[in-house]
């Protein structure tokens, strides 16, 4: 298969900031192969926001550390596309890459206390993060512009917050003092990796919020990796879900969480309680775990989790199902079942637990 | 802080004397006498108790303790069969073997221990660090291997080959290097170091081993924190992200132990002194605990346990300004 006759990659926006094409990262590891990202295509216009969205093992995260360039070359094998504004990153020189780490793309991490230097001030760390892509500005300048920062992203007294360690800050401070560093060179990509996971709920919504005022501010693309639906309801315009390193489900944010059509979609909403479907019904988790990467299921890599695994003769366990297109413009389905049946299922079995919306 | 360091104080004051009741009980439990070792096998009971009566070691141990203590906080007048002697603080006692004040032996041996610790210290931290970082960051390498083999190979050789060898081979067989020995280094410092460029390069090869495998383990790990991969991510360069990031975290362990090894090795490194005939602490305490020589051993055990406890509390301050989230209390 060319990436020229894949629908996903020919649903790649040439427009767009970042365009992944058929991206393919593997480990060559001495138990075999790990296939941690197989075949992946998708894009973000300035200004918009793609949903990753996946279980852990997923490939997300592995994705967005590709962005970044930030697999070791030796002990990684990396196919494909990626183009941030208009540069191929793929097989670039580590030192051309550097130029575009925190300036171009920046990445927002997971866990702010394990992600933020435990020796450093805060406000040292975001200067260095400045100064590290303006040379020639002055300590002094680096400094003002991190205390602006922190003022930026909402941190009350910058001046004597910029002067704390990370571990004097509570978890919501926290995130917010990593947003800072990672929007201190006005990058036009920014990728969140699961920011608000490691933060209580009532925190949760501040920091997304935060990030769309500021998405509105500076025009960034951004990605959210998440594997909490709520979130992506929340703030994407596209989604792309993610099944062991394969794309499943892509679509406009509408598409996925009005009319989903691959059961591992269906399974992550229905794990999510919804405010405004049936109080008494029971979330239903997805049963089983996500298969080992070096080792995949033969056929659909979902099919042993699947409650609707051959329901199209044998095609289930034989033969791996291609991204098609799910109806509606924009919105394809990596699944063998056939509109009709998928259409059926989901209005018997899962429409009325009124998933999260 | 001052909360933390008086309580650590009193910690460490309680050590010393509890070590000093230990050691002098010993002493007196060992089924032999300082007296038998002096006068010799042939020596008539009376003999022996004339020695035993110019030692005072006929008097009750309680006093003899409480002597010993007095003498070093405000010293204390010795009846040495007829001869009287004052002995000013701090007064640790005479040498039962030699006579001479015991703080005489600590100053001109003492100085010999620490030139050498020092010295080694130097080599063993550069070599040892050094060689665990470059490791860590080509782990699994030709180069990897080679700097951990190498360096457990010399740690395997021990002070006595590896003193030996580097003895015959630079001393006696070439004469690059002059026989190991002591001049001060306020007289000559370039003597200073000649004398002690052996030693050194002993002591210290034989102990990067430990810092090497100990810096590249804690390395390795350094280099899978998320912050390591946060500094990579805001574009900073490789050696950047190696230093100021990952080395800055991985290093504190070490200087922990360095310092604790400090305070270990102040006390005397009785092998490395003995190979090369330098008559350190180390080789006075052995010396002395042969001879049941009771003043010069309480004294190096003192002083090492000293040594030991001081650096133990100067490890944990320092612990407290590398690392911003340790509070002292």
């Amino acid at each position: 298969m060319t990436t020229s006759t894949s629908p996903a990659a020919a649903a790649v926006d040439p427009e767009a900031y970042l365009q992944v094409r058929d991206l393919k990262v593997q480990f060559p590891t001495e138990d075999g192969l790990v296939r941690a990202v197989d075949g992946v295509s998708f894009s973000v216009r300035r200004g918009q926001t793609l949903g990753i969205v996946g279980e852990s093992g997923s490939g997300k995260s592995v994705t967005s550390m590709s962005i970044l360039g930030l697999h070791n070359p030796a002990r990684t094998k990396i196919t494909g596309e990626i183009s941030i504004g208009g540069q191929n990153i793929v097989g670039m020189k580590e030192e051309k890459i550097q130029k575009l780490r925190g300036k171009d793309v920046a990445m927002i991490f997971q866990d702010p206390l394990s992600a933020l230097h435990p020796y450093y001030k805060v406000g040292v760390q975001i200067a260095e993060a400045y100064k590290v892509h303006h040379p020639s500005a002055s300590k002094k300048e680096a400094a003002t512009r991190a205390v602006d920062m922190l003022d930026r992203v909402g941190i009350p007294q910058p001046q004597r917050r910029a002067n704390q360690y990370p571990h004097e800050f509570s978890g919501g401070m926290r995130q917010r003092a990593m947003i800072a560093m990672a929007l201190v060179n006005d990058p036009a990509l920014v990728i969140a990796d699961e920011p608000t996971t490691a933060l209580d709920v009532t925190v949760q919504a501040q920091i997304l919020e935060l990030l769309e005022d500021l998405q509105r501010e500076f025009q960034s693309a951004i990605i959210m990796i998440t594997h909490d639906l709520g979130v992506v309801s929340q703030v994407a315009d596209d989604v792309l879900v993610m099944y062991a390193g394969r794309p499943v489900e892509t679509g406009s944010v509408e598409q996925i969480m009005k009319r989903p059509q691959h059961p591992y979609t269906w399974g992550l909403l229905a794990s999510v309680p919804s405010l405004h479907g049936d109080a008494s019904v029971d979330l239903v988790p997805i049963k089983g775990n996500p298969p080992s990467l070096i080792n995949l299921p033969t056929g659909c890599s979902f099919n042993p989790r699947c409650r609707y695994a051959g329901q199209n003769g044998n095609l289930s366990f034989s033969e791996v199902p291609e991204l098609r297109s799910a109806g509606e413009d924009g919105h394809n389905v990596a699944c063998h079942m056939s509109f009709e049946t998928r259409q059926r299922l989901y209005a018997e079995d899962i429409a009325h637990a009124g998933v999260a919306q | 802080m001052l909360r933390f360091l008086i309580k650590r104080l009193l910690l460490a004051s309680t050590t010393l004397v509890a070590i000093s009741i230990v050691t002098f009980l010993l002493f007196f439990a060992v089924p032999s006498s300082p007296a038998w070792v002096m006068c010799g096998r042939n020596c008539s009971p009376e003999r022996i108790e004339q020695v035993e009566h110019s030692l005072g070691l006929d008097q009750p141990i309680t006093k003899q303790y409480t002597d010993f203590i007095k003498g070093v906080f405000v010293g204390r007048t010795i009846d040495d069969a007829g001869t009287i002697r004052e002995c000013d603080a701090p007064c640790l006692g005479y040498s039962f073997r030699s006579k001479e004040p015991v703080t005489d032996t600590i100053e001109r041996s003492l100085p010999i221990t620490i030139s050498i610790v020092v010295g080694a210290m130097a080599v063993f931290l550069t070599v040892g660090i050094g060689l665990g970082m470059l490791a860590a960051l080509k782990k699994g390498t030709v180069f990897d291997r080679v700097a951990i083999g190498a360096s457990v190979g010399f740690a395997s050789t021990q002070t006595y080959t590896l003193g030996g060898v580097l003895l015959l081979l630079l001393v006696y067989s070439t004469g690059i290097l002059p026989n190991p020995h002591y001049t001060p280094f306020t007289e000559n410092p370039v003597d200073w170091a000649g004398g002690m460029l052996l030693p050194w390069i002993t002591l210290g090869l034989i102990n990067s081993a430990l810092y090497a495998r100990l810096s590249r383990a804690q390395m390795i790990e350094t280099l899978q924190e998320d912050f390591v991969r946060t500094a990579r991510a805001k574009g900073l360069s490789p050696r950047v992200v190696n230093r100021r990031h990952a080395l800055r975290a991985a290093i504190t362990p070490i200087i922990t132990i360095a310092g604790v090894d400090l305070g270990a090795y102040l006390g005397g490194v009785v092998i490395t002194e003995s190979v090369f005939s330098l008559n350190g602490i180390g080789r006075e305490a052995a010396q002395a605990v042969s001879d049941l020589n009771l003043p010069v051993v309480m004294a190096t055990v003192l002083l090492a346990a000293f040594f030991i406890v001081a650096m133990n509390i100067i490890v944990d301050m320092l612990y407290a300004v590398i690392d911003p989230r340790v509070r002292l209390g």
